[in-house]
């Protein structure tokens, strides 16, 4: 930057009025590499889905000394790729939330430093994607699956569909809306979903035959699910005309939890053949100004209070085997006993040229 | 003149030409300008920028066919509840694009309003989206044209009337030629919001149509095809900047001397059959276009009485935020104060300067001024993450860059409200001021402004309604323990559950009120001030 420029720049600052530019910025603009004081804060850079109770983000200042700053950045994939266009000077010391269908667009652009967390001994080994290297930690998962209208099936009679084969099958012409997986994660695990259950040759065949059977796609889950999925609360008030949706297998309990009076039984079901596993990660970004208070982080998210605490706050299953769901999760929420997956690699090989191919498939 | 130029280079030309730059250079730094080619036969892309184009060109007139009369009407009448009319049609403007998007779904969406009615459905159809483009700048053609019809004195046309000129004849020579300028400058607002729209036609259009602004988005956000997106927005820059050669070559160099008189002695009641019957015309197309589709979103935050309202206040609703919502509401209030400060500075400077001046150089600054409308909110947040990382311009986690980048939008107008008015201001006044001995500041401050004043109220007040329901760039920088209001609805739209949706309606609702309140203090200034001019 040249000298003109920061003249200019701090003209401009002085004209504003603002005295101090980077006030507020926390720890950002000092280096802690110098042998300084330790920084306090540490930033954890996530979606706009991340949530963590203020109870829980206390624990870990009580336990640590740093205070936790969150910075969301977009929708899952918009965070990873700015994640990736910042590489090197990070806008914080831990990313959380990229999954696997975006994992190796991060690993290969070596956004991460290695890091093995403390207490990754209670984490299953089928989650831990990157293994031999630890540039990420597994922290959560969750099942893309269809979720159906209780209401409508018991009305006309007819048993909810549960495996992908039934989606195409005549009995459920017209009924199913899905998100277009060129802009919506849900809409996209449901794709890869499909590529895991027919495989490569078979895949196309069966989008075909979902066309055939009315199949609509909605551009982004909200608009399929609050818009045009009669078994939601807000599908219901826009007289959503679709009884089955492409969401999550946590649907069900979140409409139980935010309506008013709570029901005794969710509204909606899942249809428990049709899911694709998400596991979410957290990794420590190269460059993190305070790497310390980073890894410090990632092992508080493995532990056992924030593991416990994330279901009810976004919506997804623990991953250590200590942490125990809450009752809303038990008794609302499906079991899904084998949900479809797909290697990362064979995702970052294929994801372009599948979502293409499904464009010209179904949208044409 | 050098304040505004640095603003400009260092919070717009630097970050996006470092972005674009990023996209057609390989790693080792050659150019690769070979790409823009290869982007530009693709027929996906082709198909993009044709309905780009079209899309604005229908949106811009029919907002002006229906508009226009609007105008006419603020100026020239005055009625009971005009102040509270006026902030009603500007609200709009400030909504954020989903909640426009989630109030007309409700409207002309499957079983919205029109489909019970009539069984009329536009969704998904090139219809919606250009309703809701004159629902969103409706206020802009009021604004910038009703502005100064008020002002212009309408003995003017009289005089005219009485050496025999038609009524129809007098209009065309006396005050056609005197609005131009402004008719102009707000069917270029139109063409250019409606060309970069994004959330309105990503949430109304369904993936049978994508604007230039939501491919360019795609290209970045979600495909980190950088080399695409790059050579979309120099298209982007190029079109703005062919747009805005057309408009300076079409309106005239000089703005003719306007007499400008207090709006108070040029309104009055309407008479006759035909003022009455144009008024209710007006005011009916005010109901269906502007307040149905805010009707709707009214109605379904109360559906829950008080409830939705109520939930607001709690902390833990969802745990969204680590505010309640509630809190939204200030924060949005001191980034739009701020926001605002930053752009009447920088615009009033800039556009004084223009109005000093002449020239090439001159005519093209005032160009590079409007292209923050054209350049997508999303290139130039992406540009601040990569440029603005290191001290002492490491504003990427600062409460500044808020502000600073919804400024960037603000200027634009505040520079296009206030040039008109300061190019008619009769530029002898200044010349005696200045033999008088007084400093071209004190001239500014003693002859300029006090003509100025309405002009610089308006322009505040529409830098205040750009802030206030700024999206793009916001969501891109706001910090979740301090979110705005648009921010916040987004957030609660995302969420499943009738608890969730039901707040998202409220909170829109509530920005709604707000930017009504501000709009009419903002009126209430401007009618004891006028006083003085």
């Amino acid at each position: 930057m040249s000298t003109t420029k920061k003249i200019a720049v701090g003209a401009l600052a002085a004209a504003l009025g603002v005295t101090t530019l980077t006030a507020c910025g926390g720890d950002s603009g000092k280096d802690a590499g110098d042998g300084g004081t330790k920084p306090k804060t540490v930033t954890l850079v996530s979606h706009d889905s991340f949530n963590a109770s203020p109870a829980v983000l206390k624990e870990f200042t009580k336990q640590t000394g740093y205070t936790v700053k969150v910075l969301k950045s977009g929708d899952a994939g918009e965070a990873v790729n700015k994640a990736v266009l910042t590489k090197g000077a990070p806008q914080g010391d831990v990313f959380f939330g990229v999954d696997n269908t975006l994992l190796s667009r991060a690993l290969d652009n070596g956004i991460f430093d290695p890091y093995e967390a403390k207490g990754l001994d209670r984490v299953p080994d089928a989650v831990q994607l990157d293994k031999d290297k630890h540039r990420v930690t597994p922290v959560d998962t969750g099942e893309i699956c269809v979720n159906y209208d209780k209401k409508y099936f018991a009305d006309k009679k007819l048993a909810p569909p549960q495996t992908f084969d039934d989606l195409a099958k005549p009995a459920y012409k017209d009924l199913l809306v899905v998100e277009n997986p060129e802009r919506s994660s849900p809409g996209l695990g449901f794709l890869l979903g499909t590529a895991a259950r027919y495989g490569d040759d078979g895949w196309q065949d069966y989008w075909k035959k979902l066309k055939a059977n009315g199949v609509k796609v909605a551009d982004s889950w909200e608009l399929a699910y609050n818009q045009e999925f009669s078994g939601s609360a807000g599908g219901k008030k826009a007289k959503g005309d679709r009884p089955l949706v492409v969401s999550y297998a946590s649907s069900p309990p979140v409409e139980v939890l935010y309506a008013e009076p709570r029901p005794a039984e969710a509204p909606t079901g899942v249809s428990t053949g049709t899911c694709f596993q998400q596991t979410e990660f957290a990794g420590l970004l190269t460059g993190a100004k305070n790497a310390e208070g980073g890894k410090a982080l990632i092992d508080f998210m493995i532990g056992k209070k924030f593991q416990e605490d994330m279901p009810l706050q976004m919506f997804v299953n623990p991953v250590a085997k200590d942490a125990k769901l809450p009752a809303l999760f038990t008794e609302h929420g499906a079991k899904v006993a084998r949900p479809h997956t797909v290697a990362p690699e064979k995702i970052a090989q294929n994801r372009e040229q599948w979502i293409q191919t499904w464009s010209s498939l179904v949208l044409k | 003149m050098a304040l505004p130029v640095a603003f400009f280079a260092v919070f717009f030309a630097y970050p996006v030409a470092a972005i674009t730059g990023r996209g057609l250079r390989t790693d080792d730094g050659t150019w690769q300008l070979g790409r823009i080619g290869d982007v530009l036969t693709r027929p996906d892309i082709l198909d993009v920028l044709w309905f780009t184009t079209w899309q604005a060109l229908a949106s811009s007139a029919l907002t002006l066919l229906i508009a226009l009369p609007g105008a006419y009407v603020f100026a020239r009448f005055s009625f009971p509840g005009k102040g509270l009319l006026r902030a009603v049609v500007t609200v709009p403007f400030v909504l954020p694009t989903v909640v426009v998007g989630t109030a007309f779904l409700a409207l002309v969406g499957r079983r919205g309003l029109l489909d019970e009615l009539w069984g009329i459905r536009l969704d998904a159809t090139v219809w919606a989206i250009l309703l809701a483009h004159v629902f969103f700048n409706y206020a802009v053609v009021i604004r910038t044209v009703g502005g100064l019809w008020s002002q212009l004195d309408p003995r003017q046309e009289e005089a005219a009337r009485v050496l025999g000129a038609s009524r129809f004849g007098a209009w065309r020579r006396v005050t056609l030629p005197a609005l131009g300028p402004a008719v102009a400058a707000a069917a270029l607002m139109v063409f250019l919001f409606s060309y970069t729209s994004f959330g309105i036609v990503q949430i109304l259009g369904g993936h049978a149509f994508a604007t230039l602004e939501a491919e360019i988005y795609r290209q970045t956000a979600q495909l980190l095809d950088l080399p695409t997106a790059a050579v979309l927005t120099l298209v982007q820059f190029a079109a703005v900047g062919a747009i805005l050669a057309v408009h300076a070559r079409t309106v005239p160099r000089r703005e003719a001397m306007l007499r400008l008189v207090d709006p108070a002695l040029t309104a009055r009641r309407p008479r006759g059959t035909g003022q009455w019957a144009l008024l209710g015309g007006v005011l009916a197309s005010v109901a269906l276009l502007l307040v149905l589709p805010l009707g709707v979103l009214v109605q379904r935050s109360f559906d829950g009485g008080l409830g939705y309202y109520r939930a607001l206040q709690e902390v833990d609703a969802g745990g969204t935020f680590l505010v309640p919502p509630a809190e939204a509401i200030a924060n949005s209030l001191e980034y739009a104060l701020a926001a605002t400060a930053i752009a009447l500075l920088i615009g009033g400077l800039a556009a004084a300067a223009l109005t000093r001046r002449a020239g090439r150089l001159v005519r093209g600054f005032d160009a590079l001024l409007m292209l923050p409308l054209g350049v997508s909110a999303v290139t130039v947040g992406f540009g601040f993450l990569i440029t603005l990382d290191e001290p002492p311009l490491d504003l990427r986690s600062s409460w500044i860059l808020v502000p600073l980048a919804q400024a960037l939008v603000g200027v634009p107008f505040v520079v296009r409200t206030m040039l008109p008015v300061l190019r008619a201001v009769d530029a002898r006044l200044r010349e005696a001021a200045a033999v008088l001995g007084a400093s071209p500041w004190r001239v500014w401050r003693e002859v300029d402004l006090p003509l100025v004043r309405r002009a610089v109220l308006v322009a505040a007040g529409f830098a205040f309604a750009v802030s206030l329901g700024e999206f793009g760039a916001t969501v891109f920088i706001a910090r979740p323990d301090n979110p705005t209001l648009p921010v916040a609805v987004a957030r609660l739209l995302g969420r499943p559950g009738d608890l969730n949706y039901g707040q998202a309606m409220a909170l829109s609702t509530i920005l709604m009120v707000v930017c009504a309140v501000a709009l009419l203090l903002l009126e209430r200034v401007r009618a004891d001030r006028s006083g003085e001019l």
